[in-house]
């Protein structure tokens, strides 16, 4: 720890218990960006899924619109430890996307235009715990925020979620994705506070 | 390079607030003196560290604003109304007061007068407080009595946010060749006899009051990202090397 | 424009270096491009810092910390170019 700066509170930071442990609660919605932002046009738009068998099922972006929706409000958390609340997104269930996908694989790798990956189990994916959302908060998904479409796993730290979601592999056996390789904890737990390895 | 190079990795340093100058409403200088200073080169930067006592801290980068002397040196530094460092440092930190830091950092956007493979004459051009690592390569040409020709051009919103007005008056009224050649740019609100309409820096202010590209200057951008993209764009087209044009974005992270 | 210089990876990259890596010359390993890593666009807002070529925008650095370790990866950059001290 540095020395103490004499007059120096920082940002304000609220406990709370609804507040996994280390984070604060913001009402703006931070952009993070590894990279320039990918501009996608939902004409040319397309999500994969791939099985651990090679099988391949897509999605255009009509396609993907017929899918039976939802509107649900989650509370999400950043690894960087900033949270937000009631944040309202519309989007598919990947319950939705793999109900015809038959696999027996374990683990998931959720890639991006842009060249973003990040992994998880699959049955983080599946249980009502995550989707591919295409709107936030009333309107399109802003490309800053993701747009067209993004990962939503509210349950594990933001860099799951992935934004300008492509595709979605599905493997036998666990990959790292973008961060996970580089310090990132695998699992990324929030109320765990699983934010690197080791954690 | 010699003298920029720091062998050894960087580690935090404690200095004291030696003395603070008001340089305009917003904007202020801090005088530092930091035991075991290694020194630094004219354009390098600084991390600057806040801890609360909770253990809590916040980190900026900030240009030094002066030219090496010893332990001592000068931070200018730009109070962003919703800035976390900045308010601190612009406001609360008063003579005396501890502050941390790390550095010096960077060793290419730098300007070195003792560097003999580089005579070509140096082109400066700074948005808002992008004058500050420019500063300090002025203060160390003029440290070194160096005669390689300098010239500024510097965008204000208005004539009370210019930085370090009365130095650079001074400067440029200082005889050849030690003078230094500084043109401004009003992009808000020019000056009540300017004949210059107000507005965003253009090819003519960085061709008439800057160099031409024969002229093969180095030229040295800092400001914020939009700034310096523009700046850079225009020299590029408008012949210049792009290979010399070396920029410091300061980017609208932090505060 | 959401991008730094790569001098805005100069204080982390000054934590792990003994010597100044920003005006190191490095090569794009994806585009063979090269060039000072002062020149890079570095992507800071995240949790890491990201330094891409100016070229082709291939991801040259890859750099995470947190209070007792750092993570780096310099798989984007072929080789890199360090001058050396003039009195070694």
């Amino acid at each position: 720890m540095g020395i103490v700066s004499p007059g120096f509170a920082g940002r304000r930071r609220s406990g709370s218990e609804k507040l996994p442990p280390g984070q604060y609660l913001v009402t703006d919605f931070p952009v993070l960006s590894a990279g320039p932002t990918p501009r996608v046009d939902t004409g040319k738009w397309e999500l994969r899924i791939r099985s651990e068998t090679g099988r391949v099922y897509t999605w255009d972006w009509a396609a993907f619109l017929r899918l039976p929706s939802e509107d649900i409000t989650v509370d999400i958390h950043c690894v960087t430890k900033w949270s937000k609340f009631g944040t309202g997104w519309r989007g598919v269930s990947v319950d939705t996307l793999l109900a015809d996908v038959e696999t027996s694989a374990e683990f998931a790798l959720a890639r991006s235009y842009g060249g973003y990956t990040t992994n998880l189990p699959l049955q983080d994916l599946l249980g009502g715990q995550a989707w591919v959302a295409y709107r936030y908060d009333g309107q399109d998904l802003a490309p800053e925020h993701g747009g067209p479409a993004r990962l939503l796993v509210p349950h594990l730290y933001f860099w799951k979620s992935a934004k300008w979601v492509n595709g979605i592999d599905l493997m036998a056996k666990d990959q790292q994705g973008f961060w996970e390789s580089l310090g990132y904890h695998n699992y990324g737990d929030p109320w765990r506070e699983q934010r690197y390895w080791g954690d | 390079m010699a003298r920029a190079a720091v062998l050894g990795r960087l580690n935090w340093l404690v200095g004291t607030v030696a003395a603070v100058r008001d340089e305009t409403p917003t904007a202020r200088t801090l005088v530092l003196d930091v035991p075991g200073w290694p020194g630094h080169a004219a354009g390098q930067h600084v991390d600057v560290r806040l801890t609360a006592p909770d253990g809590y801290s916040a980190q900026r980068s900030y240009s030094i604003a002066s030219a090496a002397d010893g332990n001592r040196l000068e931070l200018t530094v730009q109070r962003l109304a919703d800035g976390e460092v900045s308010p601190y440092l612009a406001q609360t930190l008063e003579v005396g007061y501890p502050l941390e830091l790390r550095g010096p950092i960077g060793g290419w956007f730098v300007w070195d007068p003792a560097d003999p493979a580089d005579p070509a004459p140096v082109l400066l051009v700074a948005g808002g407080s992008g004058i500050v690592p420019l500063m300090a390569m002025i203060r160390a040409r003029a440290a070194a009595a160096s005669k390689v020709p300098f010239r500024l051009v510097y965008s204000v919103r208005s004539p009370d946010t210019v930085i370090y007005s009365g130095e650079l008056l001074a400067r440029e009224q200082a005889s050849e060749p030690d003078g230094v050649s500084v043109t401004y740019v009003y992009t808000r609100t020019a000056p009540p006899r300017s004949d210059v309409p107000p507005g965003r820096i253009s090819p003519a202010a960085l061709a008439v009051d800057g160099w031409l590209p024969r002229q093969a200057p180095a030229v040295f951008a800092c400001g914020p990202t939009g700034y310096v993209e523009a700046v850079a764009g225009i020299l590029t087209r408008a012949g210049h090397d792009p290979g010399v044009i070396k920029t410091e974005r300061f980017g609208p992270t932090g505060g | 424009m959401d991008y730094l210089d790569g001098n805005a990876l100069g204080g982390a990259l000054g934590e792990l270096f003994a010597v100044d890596v920003t005006a190191a010359v490095g090569q794009c390993a994806s585009c063979g491009t090269t060039g000072a890593i002062g020149q890079a666009r570095v992507y800071s807002n995240a949790p890491g810092m990201i330094a891409r070529c100016p070229a082709c925008s291939e991801v040259l650095i890859r750099l995470v910390r947190n209070e007792d370790r750092a993570w780096l990866d310099l798989r984007g950059i072929s080789c890199l170019q360090l001058a050396l001290p003039a009195d070694r």
